[in-house]
């Protein structure tokens, strides 16, 4: 049996966030951009992107989070009908 | 429950198992092993309702019992020596996670060469930890302080781990007599176990994760506070078991014929006993002489020590250790805490002695003290720090 | 152009992966582009959710997942010294199975270096005393975190800081040390096929007692590679045969199905394919390419004789 009695000094504690290294968006050089009439809505792109930046919608297709997406382009490379192209950034 | 008789050892098990730990992670040395055998016993005969893991290592076993305590169950282990250095880096990781373990120390000397006899070398060495460390002089002691340790460290006050010395084979391996609580009134006691938080999928929590230097010396910082409240929470549980249980130590610190004193003599550990005979027959000899016995080196009893020792004569304090290239360890926190609270300081001496395990006994006690208090009446001071050999 | 009826995906339900990874990993973590290990996380939090407790050493994940007072991972971690994961592991299992809970998956995560080297006597000690939780290595192979420096499970010939002229040692196979202890479930998978290692972690949670995981991870900024082809990298080095993705149960091997197809060695690709893509192989040999297909019969031949 043990009781939890909030400890009242600071402790390295941490809880989920999004963004804990900021706006990974800035470390792009190169972004994805999805032509959403070619994609087939395949999640393979959800699926492998290391950064949970890109979600699948089966309405709309692959919608990439610009703000944290970092552009290492692994979800044009596994993309099975080339719908992702990865575009110079500005 | 009657006086019963007890080698210091089969007394850490039997407090800990009446403090109803539920995890035990343990690896074997000399001389600690029969804690652990003693506890695989209680528990395959299912006096003692807890999981034992028999780790393959020290380093291991603190680990192990770390994540027990951070799941939320009452843990414990116990080393020596080189098990306690293998570990040395699990000690301040629990601290600093602040999470309530206690671990017993059966002080042995450090190799090489192999030394299976008493030093406080070991735990000691471990003052820097942010561990609350206490120190046995008898098997009472040793029952008492370890059930203590557990309400010590689980007050919200403190979370902070904690560490009870006893003496190897002095006390690990001797018969004394002991008194031990009932089962019913020491649950009352103690109660179950309190953490400050717990990781068992209640909630997502992240313990550890990198922390910028700002973060990060807060939280020690914070570490540093919950010491200063264990004072407070250290005095109080004493007075406690005192009033349940009927026996008080006096807190950090035993004070023994300390009220008339004009000479103190500071030291720790089974070697105190000694040290209390030597006490006394210097008294009768017409020295007036208190013993001033450390229960407790971290937190350390600035407040306490300064008053003894502020209208002191003279001091000795005797460790059964050494910083090498500087002096003894109890030594130096007695004379740079006097500096808390004052620029004068009386003579205080330094005497290091029985490293290896070496046996002072009480003559050797009464004619080092002596010696010292009578050139100290001449007025000459003697060297202020000595090894003392015999052999 | 693409059917009107694949647009409308109001009826279709969205399959486990990746339904069950949304809002396991948390974006804007601290892992270098193309990383495979917020990859593995992924499927380790879609198979999951946050009943979790990742127990992690130092290695590449301590600092990926952020710093506090933020967590990039959506569960519980347990952050430890450097050799016991395993250790630390066997503590929560147990304090857990003291406590009745039985709900929260307990995983160590740890990278090659903390376990095939200074985790390796915490790993023998949990495994041989069967502790009731999942061991994932996940396979970088080098240290990674402090600069890609060589671990037993780098293989032989490849760069790293601490090997400049490639290392001379074969990789150490921990899957099959794992074996040896004779524990419940080893298995081996790769972040390039994450519904097979999806598969595992499903199987390893029905067992009860100590499962192992290997995890195949390559490692754009270790290995030298585009990052874009981690995914292509790691189908590679199953494509030719290096990486056997298994399963050991029962007392044999479960080949499972994506290295089916390369049993017959001549449906292998070759192994340059794999090697040229890496910078940390520029300096191969002919002789290192000898010894790496030598190794890869050798290892098929152990699979097969223990199907």
């Amino acid at each position: 049996m043990v009781e939890i009695v909030p400890i009242k000094y600071r402790v390295p504690i941490a809880r989920p966030k999004v963004g804990v290294a900021g706006k990974t968006g800035s470390w792009r050089w190169v972004k994805p951009v999805v032509d959403t009439s070619r994609c087939t809505r395949c999640f393979l792109c959800e699926i492998y992107c290391p950064d949970n930046t890109i979600t699948v919608d089966p309405e709309k297709g692959a919608i990439v989070d610009y703000e944290y997406c970092k552009g290492c382009g692994i979800c044009a490379n596994v993309c099975p009908v080339n719908a992702i192209e990865m575009v110079k950034e500005a | 429950m009657p006086k019963t008789v007890l080698t210091g050892n089969y007394t850490v098990a039997l407090a800990a198992k009446m403090a109803r730990v539920e995890v035990v992670a343990a690896y074997p040395i000399t001389p600690q092993t029969s804690i652990v055998e003693k506890l695989a016993d209680y528990i395959d005969r299912g006096e003692l309702d807890a999981i034992m893991i028999r780790v393959e290592s020290e380093h291991s076993a603190l680990a192990a019992t770390f994540g027990a305590a951070v799941a939320g169950a009452r843990a414990f282990t116990a080393t020596s020596s080189h098990g306690l250095l293998y570990m040395h880096e699990w000690v301040h990781w629990t601290s600093r996670a602040r999470i309530p373990v206690v671990m017993a120390i059966v002080t042995r000397a450090l190799a090489p060469p192999w030394n299976i006899w008493s030093d406080h070398q070991d735990i000691l060495g471990q003052r820097d930890t942010g561990w609350i460390i206490g120190f046995a002089m008898d098997n009472q002691e040793v029952f008492d302080m370890t059930v203590q340790a557990f309400k010590i460290s689980e007050d919200p006050r403190v979370y902070l781990p904690v560490m009870i010395g006893l003496d190897a084979f002095t006390l690990s391996h001797t018969s004394m007599p002991v008194d031990v609580p009932e089962q019913e009134e020491l649950d009352k006691w103690l109660g179950p176990r309190r953490q400050g938080y717990v990781i068992d999928g209640s909630e997502p929590l992240a313990l550890g994760n990198l922390a910028w230097p700002e973060d990060t010396e807060e939280f020690f910082m914070d570490l540093q506070r919950g010491m200063e409240e264990a004072k407070n929470v250290i005095r109080e549980v004493d007075e406690s078991y005192g009033r349940f249980f009927g026996r008080r130590y006096g807190g950090l610190i035993h004070r023994y014929r300390c009220g008339d004193a004009k000479y103190h003599v500071i030291a720790m550990g089974a070697w105190s006993g000694d040290l209390m005979e030597a006490v006394d027959m210097l008294r009768e000899d017409g020295y007036p002489v208190g013993l001033i016995r450390m229960r407790f080196i971290r937190p350390y009893p600035d407040r306490e020590m300064y008053e003894l020792l502020s209208g002191s004569k003279g001091a000795i304090v005797f460790d059964r250790a050494i910083s090498y290239g500087s002096l003894g360890p109890i030594y130096l926190d007695v004379v740079a805490n006097m500096a808390r609270y004052t620029r004068r300081l009386p003579y205080i001496r330094n005497i290091v002695a029985g490293i290896g395990g070496v046996n002072v006994t009480y003559s050797d006690f009464y004619k080092l003290v002596k010696e010292t208090i009578d050139d100290l009446e001449k007025g000459v001071e003697p060297s202020v720090f000595t090894w003392y050999h015999r052999r | 152009m693409v059917p009107p009826e694949v647009n409308h995906g109001m009826s279709r339900p969205i399959p486990p992966l990746p339904r069950l990874m949304r809002n396991t990993v948390l974006p804007g973590h601290a892992a270098c582009h193309g990383c495979p290990i917020t990859m593995g996380l992924k499927v380790v939090g879609a198979a999951f959710g946050n009943k979790v407790i990742l127990v992690v050493p130092a290695c590449c994940t301590s600092v990926v997942v952020g710093a506090y007072p933020g967590n990039a991972f959506n569960g519980s971690i347990v952050h430890v010294a450097f050799a016991s994961a395993a250790a630390v592991a066997s503590g929560i299992a147990e304090g857990l199975r003291k406590r009745g809970i039985k709900d929260v998956q307990v995983i160590a995560w740890a990278g090659d270096g903390g376990t095939a080297d200074i985790g390796m006597a915490s790993l023998s000690g949990a495994a041989e005393r069967n502790h009731d939780f999942i061991y994932i290595m996940y396979d970088n192979e080098a240290y990674m975190n402090t600069g890609i420096q060589r671990s037993s499970a780098t293989p032989q010939g490849a760069w790293t800081t601490t090997t400049p002229l490639g290392k001379r040692e074969p990789k150490k196979d921990v899957a099959r040390i794992m074996i040896a202890h004779g524990v419940p479930y080893v298995a081996t998978a790769s972040v390039g096929y994450p519904h097979d290692f999806y598969a595992k972690l499903k199987r390893a949670a029905s067992i009860r007692g100590f499962k192992f995981i290997y995890l195949h991870a390559p490692c754009p900024t270790g290995w030298r590679f585009d990052p874009a082809l981690t995914v292509k990298i790691a189908k590679l080095a199953v494509e030719t045969g290096l990486v056997v993705l298994y399963e050991y149960y029962d007392g044999h091997i479960h080949l499972s199905g994506p290295s089916r197809p390369y049993m017959d060695k001549s449906r292998r690709k070759p192994i340059m394919e794999y090697l040229r893509l890496q910078g940390r192989f520029k300096g191969v040999t002919e002789e290192h390419v000898k010894a790496i297909e030598k190794y890869v019969d050798e290892l098929w031949d152990w699979i097969k004789r223990h199907m």
